[in-house]
């Protein structure tokens, strides 16, 4: 069975009332909301002409991935990301079809190039200077689950360390009665393919699915179980408990089996077959 | 140019990684052991061979998306006849859309259903994996809905019965489509970073099997024509009221065109006689979200970094199938790139005068040709393209050529700055 290992070298996490990783860790272990707290994120990555105009989806991608970065003390610039996000921006996707049913030739330029499922890693790339790869990515409620197996294929492959973001937003419009997801939602982890002292060791192999073994919902999946992204969150919520495992659906009859544990010895991300 | 960095990054001793991307080291090539393409030009890669050697363009005056006083928008398209009579077997009935007919119609040609079941039948469906590529997925049948709106139970205008299928109104409809439609069960991800998509499947797919993820992979894209991408570039002025003219010093834009196409990735056995993926390149420009980098420095390191992992010198390459897509900016810098990096030698060309920019598909279509390049030894020129622009090298071919080839790249640049080339070889 294959087996992949990495170091967990920085987590960024964003939540309405939970604006940071510090954050949701205090509220998991039974701390309260930020009821005051900013609506949405506000990344210094961004001009400020740019942070205003920045769809929602793009401003907690960008908020999550720069602070992963900074936990892990790299340079944003040296990393290659993968961006994974099950819908993309559903509010300019409601935008681009009213408009086109409506009057198609009026379609604004900067809200089409923001419609792109990649417009988070785009401005990710500009804001940070980041030249190494990037990929966005969807696969409907496993996308950070598919995107965590890219992110350690790439570590596999020789990569020091990948960035890797799940975000979505909130659904507007008819296509929101279609396709449900609710508030904004980003977690970002850099992801390390050597041992770190005192960091989170992550091993995960794909395993059968056992139907109805699910975990109980934590306090991050309660909180913010209607965004899109909200599948991401039994690994969060096990970071945020200390617990040893978490469950990732693949969304293909597998799951992702994660061990979560602190100073194990480890020989990089090698596969053991 | 941003800076590099925030100032707010705190120094750490692994801080010092260097920016500028490493070379990366050669790879174990990858069988690319099926391959198909369907477009403007016909189904399955023969059609396309034809077409591109009898100098027949695929693109036609459009007759597609929705209509401004009563006419489509002015330009011409490269559209795939008879989607509209092709629908899905009763049992897929439930992702009916126009993008998922067309990858089914992709799925079923050239061997490409032999060749995932005999992978099947060698490892297992849960160690086959899945990786398409899309800029616009099933966005089309949301723009539908959109003009059929009709009250719904609460009285808010909702989408019609037909159309309110969950699946279908997401990225991951191509994926998932792909998924049930062919029984595979590895790891199965639909990538979307716009016009680079279906080329990074491929390198994504070899990254699957070196890190022992998967023993085969589907890669492919599919994308086809809508409201979105047609209004959408015609908003950014970038597409041609006329057929698209690659290179051409009078290019004027783009002309959009729809496609869809696969090929099954493996580890190459000993003396393996299927045609390889020798190497992969992928790079951000850093730069703007819909212009391209004006010294094209990640074009540069996507094409630095498939060489190198193909473990070959620029003067080694023989084909270079370029994004070419005919907008004023991307032609300029992708010929001073190429210009730059590659000696006279190399015969590169655009394809996209046949298909026009099939956008999220353009990665495996323009893959296909340059697979089709070392099968045949027909290296096509770029129709359109009469007077070359000055910023051409003499790498730019107008005209077709015949050889027995080695090595062929395919570049494909996206929106975000999200570039990915590839090199094939024996």
């Amino acid at each position: 069975m294959t087996v992949l290992a990495c170091t967990l070298e920085g987590i960024g996490f964003w939540a309405p009332g939970l604006p940071s990783w510090e954050a949701a860790q205090a509220f998991a272990r039974g701390g309260a909301i930020d009821a005051d707290g900013p609506r949405k994120p506000s990344p210094r990555l961004l001009a400020a002409n740019e942070r205003r105009r920045a769809p929602e989806t793009v401003a907690v991608a960008l908020e999550v991935a720069l602070a992963a970065c900074q936990a892990s003390g790299r340079d944003p610039a040296s990393l290659p990301s993968v961006f994974a996000s099950s819908q993309g921006d559903l509010v300019i996707a409601d935008y681009m079809c009213a408009t086109l049913a409506d009057e198609p030739a009026t379609i604004s330029p900067t809200r089409f190039h923001n419609s792109v499922h990649n417009a988070a890693a785009g401005y990710w790339t500009i804001g940070t200077g980041a030249m190494h790869p990037a990929t966005a990515l969807s696969a409907g409620d496993a996308s950070f689950a598919q995107g965590l197996l890219e992110a350690m294929a790439q570590l596999a492959g020789g990569t020091k360390a990948v960035l890797l973001v799940g975000y979505d937003g909130a659904a507007i419009g008819p296509l929101g009665a279609v396709v449900h997801s609710t508030g904004l939602l980003g977690g970002a982890m850099v992801l390390g393919r050597d041992p770190r002292p005192g960091a989170t060791v992550m091993q995960v192999r794909v395993v059968e699915a056992v139907p109805g073994s699910a975990a109980a919902p934590g306090p991050l999946a309660r909180h913010a179980g209607g965004n899109a992204s909200a599948p991401m969150l039994p690994l969060f919520d096990a970071l945020a408990a200390g617990s040893p495992r978490a469950s990732l659906d693949t969304g293909t009859g597998r799951s992702l089996e994660i061990t979560l544990a602190e100073h194990q010895p480890m020989q990089g991300a090698a596969h053991e077959s | 140019m941003p800076p590099s960095s925030p100032a707010s990054v705190p120094p750490h001793a692994e801080a010092a990684a260097e920016v500028r991307p490493p070379l990366p080291a050669a790879m174990e090539p990858v069988a690319v052991r099926a391959w198909t393409a369907t477009t403007a030009l016909g189904t399955g890669a023969d059609a396309q061979l034809a077409g591109l050697r009898s100098g027949r363009s695929g693109l036609r005056p459009n007759d597609f998306g929705p209509l401004v006083d009563g006419a489509p928008l002015p330009c011409w398209i490269g559209r795939v006849g008879g989607l509209e009579d092709a629908p899905l077997p009763a049992h897929l009935a439930h992702w009916e859309c126009r993008n998922n007919r067309l990858a089914w119609i992709a799925l079923q040609a050239d061997g490409l259903t032999g060749e995932i079941e005999a992978a099947t039948r060698r490892h297992g469906a849960a160690r086959v994996a899945i990786v398409v590529g899309t800029s616009t997925s099933a966005i089309g049948a949301t723009e539908e809905a959109y003009t059929r709106l009709e009250p719904g139970a609460d009285g808010t205008p909702s989408f019609p019965p037909d159309l309110a299928r969950r699946a279908v109104h997401t990225v991951h409809a191509l994926g998932a489509f792909v998924q049930e439609a062919t029984g595979l069960q590895g790891p199965c991800m639909t990538v979307a970073t716009a016009c680079s998509s279906s080329a990074k499947v491929f390198a994504q797919g070899a990254r699957l099997l070196h890190a022992g993820l998967a023993d085969a992979v589907l890669v492919g894209g599919v994308d086809t024509l809508c409201g979105s991408v047609l209004y959408g570039f015609n908003s950014l002025q970038l597409v041609a009221r006329e057929r698209c003219r690659p290179f051409d010093a009078e290019r004027n834009g783009l002309s959009l065109g729809e496609a869809g196409g696969f090929a099954l990735l493996e580890r190459a056995r000993p003396g393996d006689d299927a045609l390889k993926l020798r190497g992969y390149g992928e790079s951000s420009d850093a730069h703007h979200m819909s212009h391209p980098h004006p010294e094209g420095a990640g074009a540069r390191l996507a094409m630095r970094d498939a060489l190198a992992r193909a473990g070959i010198d620029a003067a080694d390459l023989d084909y270079l199938n370029l994004h070419g897509t005919a907008t004023p900016a991307n032609d300029r810098v992708e010929a001073a790139a190429v210009a730059a990096m590659f000696p006279g030698t190399v015969h590169a060309s655009s394809t996209k005068g046949w298909t026009g920019h099939t956008l999220g598909a353009a990665g495996i279509v323009e893959s296909v040709v340059a697979l089709l390049a070392l099968r045949e030894g027909f290296l096509p020129g770029t129709l359109g393209c009469d007077t070359p622009d000055p910023a051409c090298g003499p790498q730019v071919r107008t005209e077709a050529g015949n050889s027995r080839i080695d090595f062929a790249m395919n570049n494909s640049f996206g929106f975000g700055g999200n570039n990915c080339s590839l090199v094939f070889g024996r």
